[in-house]
């Protein structure tokens, strides 16, 4: 029984991770449509900050810092991007696929020649160290802290898409973008939002990640295949879809991994989401209307 | 008010308008008329900065809108009701409506106001406000989307087709909901429309497209005229 919870347990810890990844993707891709495979870069890029962060504020408190900083300089990557190509490139999402590839392949390069091609480590500080046992499992207080970061961050976009006016705004651009600007609202400026907010969320993973392993230029692209999957088995642009689908992922791992192996658990994963998209291709939710499409 | 010069404008590499030229005095009602196909939604969305002109000049109030953006066209004080009564579909009607005023040209504070009264218009939609708009009738749909243009308190309203696909005692409400905008708050009017009589008792002015050019426009009682009738297959 303790064995079980272990690996529902594990498989949570996965699942929140997959989710702090999917979530900004659930803005870019899911709501904008933009296959950006530099949202792994990103997330790199929020874990090198925070590599960078921990020689300014010391051990204890840098991590704290880092997660705003982190969603600040990711944010302001994305809206470069943003504004540069993708921007050229709304509505052929297989363009925004090869362009952010490119630009994923260059970013890997840039932290390679700034930080070298070895991977560095990001201290733990002192109050993550260790974890609680309860019911006969070991809770890591990495994992916790993950779980609450996950949390804290759906709750976060929860607010700010029902009640803010800048998240209605968001909705009514990714509903229908010729009606919203037909209606008065400048849809630049909301991509340019959205964009800041989607790829701010990949840095604020990126300083969680350091907390599971080392940080090296690769650090993202180890996780994007799994997000996006998240993403697409949720359905496009559902966060309440994406929630169930990276814990069912994440548990599914986990249990088929405990049983045999880590190559096998993927497979298995794999062949899950395969089986499922071809009985339900639009994903776990999809926005309804009275429409027949 | 509005003028449109020599405009030509389509899709693509396909030109759909050669040369438009028409005006919208102040105040005025001005039907667009013509077969499927002729350009009227062309016409009106390149009036909107939907579709870009490739030639020719748009003016309101002699200021210059042929570069501006839909969203500049708004605050210059164009609305547009598109065909197909678009919404936001996953936004309640009460969102639906709230986040045009929050970004009206003219405040928030005369944004509501201009709700009010268009909810005084369509009364039925007060008891819809907390509906998912995607999950509206037909005739609701268009309501809300005459209502959601009518927020940003524009000087000129252009109509897409409004009656199409709506049960007739909706399309009464919508007549007198335009009829009443029109003589009584002098809000000009862009109508495209296939239903002539509707167009007819709403309309002072109309214009005839066929084939992307304006080939007839006029006084609507030049409406009764064999030719032109013609021109519409009627």
């Amino acid at each position: 029984m303790g064995s079980l919870l272990t690996q529902a347990f594990t498989g949570l810890g996965i699942g929140a991770t997959l989710l702090l990844i999917a979530l900004g993707l659930t803005f870019t891709f899911g709501q904008m449509n933009v296959i950006n495979m530099a949202h792994g870069e990103f997330i790199m890029a929020g874990a090198y900050t925070a590599y960078m962060l921990q020689g300014s504020f010391g051990r204890e408190t840098s991590l704290l810092v880092s997660l705003p900083v982190a969603f600040v300089i990711a944010g302001a990557l994305g809206v470069a991007l943003e504004t540069v190509l993708i921007r050229r490139m709304y509505g052929r999402p297989l363009d925004t696929l090869l362009v952010t590839w490119g630009v994923s392949l260059m970013l890997q390069q840039l932290a390679r020649d700034l930080f070298g091609a070895a991977n560095v480590q990001v201290l733990t500080p002192s109050w993550l160290v260790g974890g609680v046992h309860v019911a006969g499992v070991d809770m890591p207080y990495a994992r916790l802290f993950i779980m609450a970061l996950v949390a804290a961050a759906v709750a976060g976009i929860w607010v700010y898409m029902t009640y803010l006016p800048q998240g209605r705004r968001m909705r009514a651009v990714m509903q229908n973008r010729q009606l919203a600007a037909c209606s008065g609202i400048p849809t630049a400026r909301v991509d340019r939002r959205t964009f800041f907010i989607g790829s701010g969320l990949a840095g604020v993973a990126g300083v969680a990640l350091t907390q599971l392993g080392s940080v090296g230029p690769t650090l993202g692209t180890n996780y994007i295949v799994d997000a996006f999957l998240v993403v697409v088995v949720g359905g496009l642009g559902q966060i309440r879809g994406a929630i169930i689908a990276a814990i069912a992922l994440g548990v599914l791992d986990a249990y088929v991994e405990w049983g045999t192996s880590a190559s096998f658990a993927k497979v298995v994963v794999f062949v899950a989401i395969v089986a499922f998209l071809q009985a339900r291709p639009q994903g776990l939710f999809v926005l309804k209307t009275r429409a027949l499409t | 008010m509005l003028r449109v010069e020599g405009v030509e404008s389509g899709y693509g590499r396909t030109t759909v308008l050669f040369g438009v030229s028409m005006e919208v005095p102040d105040d005025a009602l001005v039907c667009v008329m013509g077969r499927n196909g002729v350009g009227k939604t062309t016409l009106i969305k390149t009036m909107m900065g939907v579709i870009k002109a490739s030639r020719g000049r748009i003016t309101l109030d002699g200021r210059d809108i042929t570069d501006m953006r839909s969203y500049q066209r708004v605050r210059a004080g164009l609305a547009y009701v598109p065909q197909g009564r678009a919404s936001f579909p996953s936004l309640s009607v009460r969102e639906n409506l709230q986040v045009v005023i929050e970004t009206s040209p003219h405040g928030v504070a005369a944004g509501q106001a201009a709700l009010d009264e268009a909810l005084d218009l369509f009364p039925k939609l007060r008891k819809l406000l907390g509906r998912q708009a995607g999950f509206l009738s037909g005739g609701e749909a268009q309501q809300l989307a005459i209502a959601r243009a009518l927020v940003t308190r524009p000087r000129l309203l252009l109509l897409d087709e409004p009656t199409e696909g709506i049960q007739p005692s909706v399309i009464i409400e919508i007549e007198n909901a335009i009829a009443h905008l029109n003589a009584t708050n002098g809000l000009a009017i862009v109508l495209v429309e296939q239903y002539m009589e509707f167009a007819l008792r709403l309309a002072q002015r109309y214009v005839v497209l066929d084939a992307g050019r304006v080939v007839a426009e006029g006084a609507t009682e030049g409406l009764a005229n064999e030719s032109v009738r013609k021109l519409l297959a009627v």
